[in-house]
């Protein structure tokens, strides 16, 4: 695997693309895994989303976190050229497959939001049908990841933002934390039969994915992906 | 750390089964609850990665590397079953 370009997404977040020998393609919403060895021969290794559409090459996007072992290197040290392990796509279940045409509800908090837009690029290279709605939720408007790509959004595709802990002055969006209300405010009701997707810090997919059963989601349409207390995928 | 879920170790059990197994589904031994794995509790601080299902909190899996032996229990588990389409 060979990092074929770097892109600063946020002054925390960036983006690799890389280059992957026998790619065997992947699914919107799939991670690969990425292994990183040191000198002494000690091994890390972490999950990444995959930020790209499928038929896209893969890219990943990477938040640092400060005290994190794979993160710091990924979005700190790496340049184009270098290469590391991965070992993907995994995955089978946090996917969204083009062929559905069910209202598409997605829920991001934080980086949580990459393997999200790679469903949403996945449905405007497919011509998808399919409404979807993202409510992304991020501490202010300084750390969300792929903004101009996605306030460029249109054709069906609603983009609603929450800003949680600091807002620009003209600010008229949401600034609470997303609950029930909120969601009630925001998500498509139960009754249109909406796919929701929800990935993010365990604390907040768990209430998200509480509050959509609440407003009466069934279970099995609403499909979680916890990546940890902050940061990581 | 932080609870994970069973998304977090597709990888590994893509290592133990071959194949993708996150929406492989899993009934639970202890209170029979029956879930994808990919719902499960996943808790990855200690020298593996421990598995327990989201409704009793019962030991589901264990995976754990030894000198590069990975050893596996899946004794919590009453049935794993791969999902069709797969």
């Amino acid at each position: 695997m060979v990092v074929t370009a770097v892109t600063d997404e946020t002054p925390r977040v960036r983006t690799l693309q890389l280059a992957v020998d026998d790619w065997p393609g992947h699914r919107a919403g799939q991670h690969v895994d990425v292994r990183l060895t040191a000198e002494d021969g000690y091994q890390a290794e972490r999950a990444y989303s995959i930020a790209s559409a499928p038929g896209e090459p893969p890219a990943i996007t990477v938040e640092r976190l400060d005290d994190g072992e794979v993160s710091p290197y990924l979005t700190e040290e790496v340049r184009t050229s270098d290469r590391f392990e991965v070992r993907g796509p995994i995955g089978g279940y946090f996917v969204w497959r083009s062929e559905s045409s069910d209202p598409l509800l997605l829920v991001g908090g934080g980086s949580g939001v990459v393997p999200l837009r790679a469903m949403l690029r996945h449905r405007a290279r497919s011509a998808s049908t399919a409404r979807a709605r993202l409510l992304y939720s991020s501490r202010s408007l300084a750390d969300v990841i792929y903004r101009s790509e996605l306030e460029q959004l249109a054709n069906g595709v609603d983009v609603v933002f929450t800003l949680t802990r600091e807002q620009p002055p003209s600010w008229s969006g949401y600034t609470r934390r997303v609950d029930t209300e909120l969601l009630r405010e925001v998500a498509w009701p139960a009754e249109h039969g909406a796919l929701a997707y929800v990935c993010g810090p365990t604390s907040f997919v768990e209430a998200v994915a509480e509050g959509l059963v609440a407003l009466g989601y069934p279970p099995a349409r609403v499909k979680t992906e916890r990546f940890g207390a902050t940061g990581g995928r | 750390m932080d609870t994970l879920d069973g998304n977090a170790i597709g990888g590994l059990l893509r290592e133990v089964f071959a194949v993708e197994m996150t929406d492989a589904t899993g009934v639970c031994g202890h209170c029979n609850n029956e879930a994808p794995v990919a719902e499960c509790e996943v808790y990855l601080g200690g020298p593996g990665a421990v598995v327990r299902c989201r409704t009793c909190q019962g030991l589901l899996m264990v995976f754990v590397r030894v000198r590069g032996v990975l050893c596996v229990d899946l004794g919590g588990l009453q049935t794993l079953e791969r999902a069709p389409s797969s």
